[in-house]
């Protein structure tokens, strides 16, 4: 079934990923006994997950069991808010991004973010939003910012709606349509992989499947992780999934087979609508 | 017992109560509004009259002579608030930034506190403390000692309508701006003042109304004189510290020129806060709405 709506979104270009490279792909990033903490609350307790490359990531499981502090925790975004506290490993192409020699704001540039609520900058306009990662890190060449604004805005399927509209604010659009300005404001700062929070969860489903076909159409250039407790998002969308409960990683695998025959009890108890 | 019965009491005492009500509401707003109503027109039938350009852009004459105004009053005035508005918005907006955005940190906890205390500090305690550091070390009354004094008022009002005013900014906000890889420092200066700089304009706008309207900071340090500015080394006038003087003396001229010039106040503070109101505060709901 997951595979049939697969196609039906995509293109002829069509590469079934499940049966091709990815299976063997590398690791873009990968935690290692990653914990996170709110004060005394410890709400990841020992993550041991691998990203691969070009491919969809869903982490699902049900409310507070831990999967958006996960994401928040790989680009270090979690330590900004007051007593949160990491440990362990996040390791992307080889370098663990805790570790004190790197710099949290070129991490930030690398793996971009999408947050739950559209977030659109209230007093800039469409272009300014778009580009406003790439004016705010200082570059000034005219042509290379128009350039992006307009391949970021088409990459995130959003062009044809704003073009004769660049200079409107960003507030200004639909809820759908701000979120997919905020998709195109992460893709101009050209990052490899980008952290989606519930990207959905404030969207009408007409809106929900525009940002799903945006979703799909980006991993040929990037590595996407997406937190979701849709569980029809996740089987539409993504590669692997993985099924997160209390703070633990309960289980991860292909998509199609974490749907179709869970190892664990819990994951089957969950996707069936027992729990959650 | 039947509905309409039940129905019928209660809205009989419902309404005696609510009528007594509305009548002590009514009768607290105009107890409020009367002397302000009643300052403001007898300002205004007071003032009036001395009104006219000669007042506004001459220099004091000789007592009852004709055609005599308070331009350097005027122009102290401008002057010691315009260096008062220059020191107090670096310094104000810094520490509204700070009790804002560290506003976990102690010391952010206790300088706002100690901020706090300064906003409802007695003013002419300002004033002497300005005459001892400034006034007593140049040897001179001046306006840059009233100035000085003007932002001891000035700052801690600015330092908490900013620290106000970007709390209400989102953290969303915050986050998608470092989750660009933006550094924390341009994400406060570019996404968090931009967003909430109404808010920091209402707040400047309002201590420059204060400041326009004191008198005791003022007293001891830019003291008087009836001459235009050369230099900011030299007592100045002010129009507050006029409004004084010439309300105290015995000079009818100097007392109907000290109405104008309370009039005059009046409309600069006046005016100012329809600017926050109508400008300011129509942009804000603007932006709420969108």
């Amino acid at each position: 079934m997951t595979t049939k709506i697969r196609r039906q979104i995509r293109n002829e270009d069509y590469e079934d990923p499940l049966t091709s490279k990815h299976r063997f792909s590398a690791a873009k990033l990968e935690t290692k006994n990653l914990r996170a903490r709110f004060g005394k609350v410890e709400v990841l307790r020992g993550i041991n997950l691998r990203f691969p490359e070009n491919s969809v990531t869903a982490i699902m499981g049900p409310s507070g069991c831990g999967k958006t502090t996960l994401i928040r925790c790989l680009n270090r975004i979690h330590e900004l808010t007051p007593g949160a506290k990491v440990e362990g490993e996040v390791i992307l192409d080889g370098i663990n991004i805790y570790s004190p020699k790197v710099d949290p704001v070129a991490i930030r540039k690398r793996i971009g973010m999408v947050f739950q609520k559209p977030n659109p900058f209230p007093t800039m306009s469409i272009f300014d939003n778009t580009v406003a990662g790439l004016k705010l890190n200082g570059v000034r060449d005219k042509k290379k910012i128009v350039a992006s604004a307009e391949k970021s805005l088409r990459m995130a399927f959003l062009w044809d709606e704003v073009k004769d509209d660049l200079k409107k604010p960003g507030t200004a659009l639909s809820g759908g349509q701000q979120q997919r300005l905020c998709i195109a404001r992460a893709l101009a700062v050209e990052p490899e992989i980008i952290l989606m929070d519930e990207p959905c969860s404030a969207l009408d489903p007409v809106a929900t499947a525009k940002v799903e076909e945006s979703i799909v159409a980006l991993k040929k250039d990037f590595t996407i992780i997406i937190v979701t407790h849709n569980m029809q998002q996740a089987a539409r969308i993504s590669d692997f999934t993985a099924f997160m409960y209390l703070g633990q990683l309960i289980e991860f695998g292909e998509t199609s087979e974490v749907f179709e025959k869970p190892e664990n009890e819990l994951t089957e108890k969950y996707i069936t609508g027992k729990f959650g | 017992m039947t509905k309409s019965n039940l129905s019928a009491n209660v809205s009989l005492q419902r309404k005696i109560v609510n009528v007594l009500m509305t009548i002590l509401v009514l009768v607290a707003v105009v107890l409020a509004l009367v002397p302000l109503i009643l300052i403001l027109g007898d300002v205004f039938v007071k003032g009036a009259p001395a009104m006219s350009l000669d007042f506004l852009i001459n220099r004091p004459t000789a007592p009852n002579l004709p055609g005599g105004g308070i331009a350097p009053a005027i122009e102290g005035s401008f002057v010691m608030v315009g260096l008062a508005t220059l020191i107090s918005i670096p310094i104000g907006v810094g520490a509204g930034i700070f009790f804002s955005e560290w506003s976990t940190s102690k010391l952010s906890t206790v300088s706002g506190f100690m901020n706090d205390v300064l906003t409802g500090f007695p003013t002419m305690v300002i004033g002497l403390f300005v005459f001892i550091l400034i006034v007593l070390t140049t040897k001179t009354y001046s306006a840059f000692a009233g100035g000085v004094a003007l932002s001891f008022i000035m700052t801690p009002i600015i330092a908490r309508t900013t620290s106000e005013s970007l709390k209400l900014v989102p953290t969303t906000l915050r986050e998608a701006s470092m989750a660009l890889g933006i550094p924390r420092w341009k994400t406060i200066l570019r996404i968090v003042l931009g967003t909430g700089k109404n808010g920091l304009l209402t707040g400047i706008l309002l201590a420059i109304a204060r400041a326009s309207g004191e008198t005791a900071p003022l007293l001891f340090t830019a003291a008087t004189s009836t001459l235009f500015i050369k230099n900011l080394m030299q007592p100045t006038a002010s129009i507050t510290i006029l409004i004084y003087y010439y309300a105290l003396s015995s000079v009818p001229s100097w007392i109907s020129q000290a109405w104008g010039a309370a009039l005059l106040l009046i409309i600069i503070m006046l005016s100012l806060n329809l600017f926050v109101k109508l400008v300011i505060g129509r942009s804000l709901t603007e932006a709420r709405m969108e």
